[in-house]
């Protein structure tokens, strides 16, 4: 009890003893951990460049002043490409993850037990690989290109789209399944008339949440050679071409602003 | 009985209901696909070269191997946690005065359009092009990779930040406010207990993010666990890679598990 | 006690919610605001401690000039006023403790808030308070686990644990059932009365404001309209104040019925 008496006049504290001295004993743990995972970074870390790194990024700045407006011309295929991937991407993960959801949904599914598993399972994995990851490992596969690139952006979005749908899925109003099922409707009946004009608009929604997700991502896919706007930004830094990088930054920049101004636009349109 | 039954035909209403869109959006959808299928440039005998590559990346997940590169494996995913506690707890409190002066109802104007300034940038790049600057500014390793996730983390845990503030109820706050508290006292007993339990569960959510991410930030030099997988994939030692990727899928459902966990625990 | 001279709002959208507003309240006196919502009732409160910034005018706290006062004298000056608000606008993830305690914000330190080390004297008082009104057996509930009445309850004690000459009381029953609103009110004119505060309160029951109220003052759209005694309050007056309706029913014909047994009654 944070209240006490003593001697006639009670005394009040925030927290009683056993609670105070939890709290100090987390403080105190997280304190360690930061400090011990700090040390160990500082370790490996050469500090004379983290101090000229001031001086450096003011030269960095500098040298990348004014961008190079003519590579603009060269720019455009890549701007081009990158929106592909990622609409493509999009568009390959959003016909996978329907009926993936269906089949990891509790509600929905054929078989808890066989089926439910090994459909979370592929959610899992998909969305645990970031989609950088996944188009080091295509690339590697199937060579650098775009190709790589949309797959990657598809497979890491397959997990995302899935598990958002399913949960959807499992949220629906039970009483209108029902009122289909009484009819003596077939199962895809059922899920026709029932379930899917539930989900619709949460699933219109996902899809372009995500597409939102990937413009972002998919300007990175190109330092691994998975094709877009990254490869020119990479190829940029390697020549030390800054001028050009700070051109690619500025696109990169309009590009995911742009992509977020049409996803709400679209969004606010479906709901 | 015979009756004469008018027939009214019956079709279901289209879902968007001028034609002219509607025509429009699927020819228009179409011809993108031809242009997009036509520009995209696919070299097919690459790809069907990866066939048996993929197959054989696939099978070596069948045993993956621990073994050869545990020493590797296990620095480099040591090496993914500290950054992403350090970066997440740096992040975290950097974005604090950030996400202060980026609540329109606790700041001047141009306090407020400058921090909302920083957010927008913050976010808008990738955490990866984020660590390539740093790469360059800090040189190879994980101070790299800790400056990248905490930029990223400024930006994300700012903006919601600064959008709890806002929505937080000024009912509460005015009653503070009128006590004569001090702006600190206010923010401390009006503002922080209206968005604490939240926050709390946002870091949880951002570190299990910073997780995900500290993975790859190695594959531009950044420290961690991509480094490791980017040499075991150069040197096609692919059952070394699938080893990887299994423990990076194990420890980030791991995270996410306990993250959730703890956020039901806080609410 | 309290001199408002002049004193008009105008808000950004060109409303003018009060119109050169002269009104002086003595040392202990009571005094109910009535009006229609919109006339000005709540930005009149709301002004004399500056939560909205008056468009010109004075106000006169004792020989203190208000409108002038800098951030930090303002913040001394909010010290002398309590106020009491509709909707309770208690911090609810505080605990009741915490929120009684918060009226002391004007005058300790931020360390001392911070850690919630406050002086003993003042403990003592919340102790006191929270006695009188009968909530010293909820000290470590959260604001948020108390009925609408105990909540006022916790309300009046965080205005006056500041120690002020003068409360401030905005709509302190809108949100209350009848009897507890009855209760509410007594409560607030017998500590006024224990104290020798002087009190402003809004309120739109006007059988509330003529049962407990010393002096009546009706506002129309940021206009006086009636400065009396509670018993002045005609049909006229009200058809006033109010507009046209039949005000005989309203008219409070025999002075508080209830009994003392009342406040017994409260848990």
């Amino acid at each position: 009890m944070p209240v006490t008496e003593t001697a006639g006049t009670r005394l009040w504290k925030r927290r009683d003893r056993k609670a105070q001295l939890t709290v100090w004993a987390i403080q105190l743990g997280c304190l360690m951990v930061f400090s011990y995972c700090w040390s160990l970074v500082s370790e490996k870390t050469i500090w004379e460049f983290v101090y000229d790194a001031p001086t450096q990024a003011g030269d960095m700045a500098s040298r990348m002043v004014p961008p190079a407006w003519d590579y603009m011309d060269k720019l455009w295929l890549a701007v081009w490409d990158t929106i592909n991937i990622a609409t493509l991407g999009t568009l390959m993960a959003v016909v996978l993850a329907f009926p993936i959801a269906f089949l990891a949904a509790r509600n929905t599914t054929p078989s808890k037990v066989f089926i439910r598993p090994i459909a979370l399972f592929i959610i899992v994995s998909s969305r645990s690989i970031n989609s950088l990851l996944w188009a080091l490992m295509l690339v590697t596969i199937i060579g650098p290109g775009v190709l790589a690139g949309v797959l990657a952006i598809g497979f890491r979005s397959i997990g995302f789209c899935a598990k958002l749908l399913y949960e959807a899925i499992e949220e629906i109003d039970v009483s209108q399944v029902e009122a289909v099922t009484a009819t003596g409707a077939t199962g895809p009946q059922i899920l026709h008339y029932g379930i899917v004009p539930q989900i619709l608009p949460a699933f219109a929604g996902i899809s372009v949440f995500r597409w939102d997700i990937n413009i972002r991502e998919s300007t990175v896919l190109g330092l691994v050679g998975a094709g877009g706007i990254g490869l020119q930004l990479s190829a940029s830094i390697n020549n030390v071409a800054w001028t050009q990088v700070s051109l690619i930054l500025l696109v990169v920049l309009g590009t995911v602003i742009v992509s977020e101004w049409v996803s709400a636009k679209v969004r606010h349109a479906i709901i | 009985m015979n009756t004469v039954t008018t027939h009214r035909s019956w079709k279901k209403q289209p879902f968007i209901k001028s034609p002219l869109l509607r025509w429009g959006l699927v020819v228009g959808g179409a011809f993108y696909l031809a242009l997009v299928f036509g520009t995209m440039d696919v070299n097919w005998g690459r790809v069907a070269d990866g066939i048996p590559r993929g197959q054989r990346f696939l099978s070596s997940f069948f045993p993956p191997d621990f073994t050869s590169r545990a020493t590797d494996i296990f620095d480099g995913i040591l090496e993914s946690m500290w950054i992403t506690i350090i970066s997440t707890v740096v992040g975290i409190l950097l974005s604090i005065p950030v996400g202060l002066g980026a609540a329109r109802n606790l700041s001047p104007r141009p306090v407020y359009l400058f921090s909302r300034a920083v957010l927008a940038v913050s976010r808008t790049f990738p955490e990866i092009i984020i660590a390539l600057f740093a790469v360059k500014l800090f040189g190879f390793g994980p101070f790299a990779g800790f400056i990248a996730l905490s930029v990223g983390t400024i930006g994300f845990y700012g903006k919601l930040l600064a959008e709890d503030i806002e929505d937080m109820d000024t009912s509460q706050a005015e009653a503070v406010k009128a006590t004569g508290a001090s702006w600190f006292q206010w923010l401390n007993y009006a503002v922080q207990p209206q968005v604490m339990p939240r926050m709390i569960g946002l870091g949880m959510y951002r570190l299990d993010i910073n997780f995900r991410e500290s993975a790859v930030v190695g594959i531009v030099g950044g420290g961690g666990i991509g480094a490791t997988l980017l040499t075991s994939f150069d040197r096609y030692e692919f059952d070394s890679a699938a080893a990887i990727l299994l423990v990076i899928i194990f420890i980030v459902m791991g995270v996410e598990y306990s993250s959730s966990y703890i956020r039901k625990w806080v609410q | 006690m309290l001199r408002l001279v002049d004193l008009v709002k105008q808000y950004k959208t060109g409303d003018k919610a009060l119109k050169h507003v002269n009104l002086e309240v003595p040392n202990g006196q009571v005094m109910a605001l009535i009006g229609p919502s919109g006339a000005g009732k709540s930005t009149l409160i709301r002004c004399v401690n500056r939560l909205v910034e008056p468009t010109s005018g004075k106000i006169y706290l004792g020989d203190k000039e208000l409108t002038s006062l800098s951030q930090g004298a303002l913040r001394k000056a909010r010290r002398r006023m309590g106020m009491i608000f509709q909707e309770y606008a208690l911090v609810e993830r505080l605990t009741v403790m915490e929120n009684v305690l918060s009226g002391r914000l004007g005058y300790v330190p931020f360390w001392r808030s911070y850690f919630r080390k406050f002086p003993q004297s003042d403990i003592d008082e919340a102790f006191r308070l929270l006695a009188r009104v009968g909530l010293d057996h909820m000290v470590d509930k959260r604001a948020d686990e108390l009925s609408g009445g105990q909540r006022q309850r916790v309300g009046i004690c965080r205005a006056l644990i500041q120690n002020p000459e003068l409360l401030l009381v905005d709509e302190p029953t809108a949100s209350l059932d009848p009897k507890t609103s009855r209760q509410i009110m007594r409560l607030i004119c017998e500590l006024c009365k224990e104290r020798g505060l002087a009190a402003i309160i809004n309120i739109h029951d006007v059988l509330l404001a003529q049962m407990f109220a010393e002096r009546i003052v009706g506002l129309q759209l940021g206009e006086i309209v009636y400065d009396g005694p509670p018993d002045g309050l005609s049909p006229d007056v009200l058809t006033q104040i109010y507009g046209e309706e039949d005000w005989e029913a309203t008219i409070a014909k025999v002075e508080d019925e209830d009994d003392e047994d009342e406040e017994a009654a409260v848990p």
